[in-house]
């Protein structure tokens, strides 16, 4: 690439950066119809970053197919804005997100899986908790590790309640414990501290899960793990 | 293009046993099993002699072949050697540094500045002679005469103090993963925190690339200051909690983490990473 293609490159990468910047305002006054056709028309990676940061600022439950294909277009500006538009919808983004997971896409997995692991939605536990034990890819794993310590368990009967949030600390534990990638124990222990804050019932199940926070504190051989283990061991003394 | 290390841990990874792997490293009939087993020994931190061994005589392979004239197991041999922390292995990874293939020099320095053994010095820095000006590009080929990224950062790695004078015109050359490498390595050897700001600029990029190799150079050196910015670039999380871990690390170990307690400064980073789950 000679110099003058390279600066001229740089100057519209500038100017996309600056439009995505002050896009999620630019969208007002447009219909959902037109937001959508300005995903489906944009022409380059920049002008679809823009255009999906201002459906998703629309927050209307009308975008929510669409948000989910963009998970798909292995954009990640894109990608990024389409989740945060999800998360925004909450609840109601749960059900198109459960049925349209699509199991062979890893990229768009993991991004419908950490909206539905910012949502915190309980209709999201079976597939957070069996993406955490085993999926292929480890950053799928890390989000749904964080997930499971961001549910909003006041959504479910205590009885119920109760056998999930065991299911949860087993996946979790194992997880802390044994998973082979540190970004996945660091998941798990950060999981393990929104469960624990999250606990209804006092003392149910504290003493098995600060016993993994201590061991992983203590014997995990990446210290970015032990730090965060340390951190939540002090939030949840005091 | 070469397979994609992690693939290969995810779907066979686990299923090899030591013996296993340098047996077939020694072997060869199999090419292939021989570029993975090299591989594979270093993932897993197989530290023992035969496997040192095997490796050594791997970096002087002739059979495998690349269409372009390369030594595929010796790039894979070097890489390994990187990993194990032996040092025995400097002076035959210091020879490498004279192969024909870019790929295996570029392994090569970069496995020397792992392993941390100032006896390579030397030779890293001969890679630099004609300075700025010979660093130009190979007719055809995406790379310049040298792996001049891996030597700058091998420099910095191994505290090369007198390399300085060499390093420095390198901030000016025309490639800016190769300012940013220089940037670094002179950051690492003066303690100048001015170059490390020229990195932190270097994530406002409007190339996702640059934005990428100046994020992943700040984790490299945990440099602290620029934890917020690592955090807020336009990238990948996976990419931005590498870096923050780099940060995180090396700050815990200045501030005696895990008998000291966490600083001020290690939650800031822990919340920042927390945010990128």
């Amino acid at each position: 690439m000679s110099c003058n293609q390279a600066e001229v490159n740089q100057r519209q990468g500038r100017k996309l950066l600056a439009m995505i910047m002050i896009g999620a305002g630019s969208g007002v006054g447009a219909t959902i119809a037109e937001l959508i056709r300005a995903i489906d028309t944009a022409d380059s990676k920049g002008a679809m970053v823009v255009a999906v940061n201002q459906l998703a600022a629309a927050q209307d439950a009308a975008a929510i197919p669409t948000l989910i294909t963009v998970l798909g277009y292995n954009n990640p500006g894109a990608s990024v804005a389409a989740v945060n538009g999800l998360a925004a919808l909450g609840d109601a983004a749960v059900p198109a997100l459960l049925e349209q997971l699509d199991g062979y896409n890893y990229g768009a997995r993991a991004w419908a899986i950490r909206a539905l692991a910012l949502i915190g939605d309980p209709r999201a536990l079976s597939v957070l908790l069996d993406t955490a034990k085993g999926d292929f890819a480890l950053s799928v794993r890390r989000a749904a590790a964080r997930g499971l310590g961001n549910i909003n368990w006041s959504l479910l009967a205590p009885d119920q309640r109760a056998i999930l949030q065991e299911n949860v600390l087993q996946v979790l534990t194992e997880a802390a414990i044994s998973d082979p990638e540190w970004v996945v124990r660091y998941a798990a222990v950060a999981g393990l501290q929104g469960l624990a804050i999250a606990w209804v019932e006092p003392n149910c199940q504290m003493s098995p899960l600060l016993n993994c926070l201590e061991r992983v504190c203590w014997n995990d051989d990446t210290a970015a793990v032990q730090a965060r283990a340390r951190l939540a061991l002090e939030a949840l003394a005091s | 293009m070469e397979p994609d290390p992690q693939q290969l841990v995810n779907a066979e990874g686990e299923s090899l046993t030591v013996d296993q792997a340098i047996a077939n490293l020694c072997q060869t009939a199999d090419g292939g099993l021989r570029y993975y087993a090299a591989w594979w020994l270093g993932r897993f931190r197989v530290s023992e002699s035969e496997a040192l061994q095997a490796l050594v005589a791997a970096l002087e392979d002739e059979n495998d072949r690349a269409p372009d004239g390369g030594y595929p197991l010796r790039r894979n041999a070097a890489r390994a050697l990187g990993k194990l922390g032996d040092r025995t292995v400097v002076p035959a990874l210091v020879r490498c540094l004279d192969c024909d293939d870019y790929y295996v020099r570029e392994s090569a320095a970069q496995a020397l500045g792992a392993l941390g053994d100032e006896r390579a010095i030397a030779a890293l820095r001969s890679l630099l002679a004609g300075g700025v000006a010979a660093a130009v590009a190979v007719p055809g080929k995406p790379h310049l005469v040298q792996p001049y990224n891996a030597v700058l950062e091998a420099l910095g790695n191994l505290a090369a103090r007198d390399a300085v004078s060499d390093i420095a015109p390198f901030l000016a050359h025309e490639v800016a993963q190769v300012q940013n490498a220089a940037a670094r390595a002179l950051y690492q050897l003066t303690g100048d925190a001015a170059y490390c700001d020229r990195l932190v600029d270097r994530l406002q990029e409007p190339n996702l690339q640059l934005r990428r190799s100046a994020m992943m150079d700040l984790g490299a050196i945990g440099y602290l200051p620029a934890a917020g910015a690592i955090a807020a670039t336009l990238a990948e999380n996976s990419l931005k909690l590498i870096a923050l871990q780099g940060v995180l690390e090396t700050h815990l170990q200045q501030s005696g983490f895990p008998t000291a307690g966490l600083t001020a400064e290690a939650r800031q980073v822990l919340g920042l990473m927390d945010e990128l789950l």
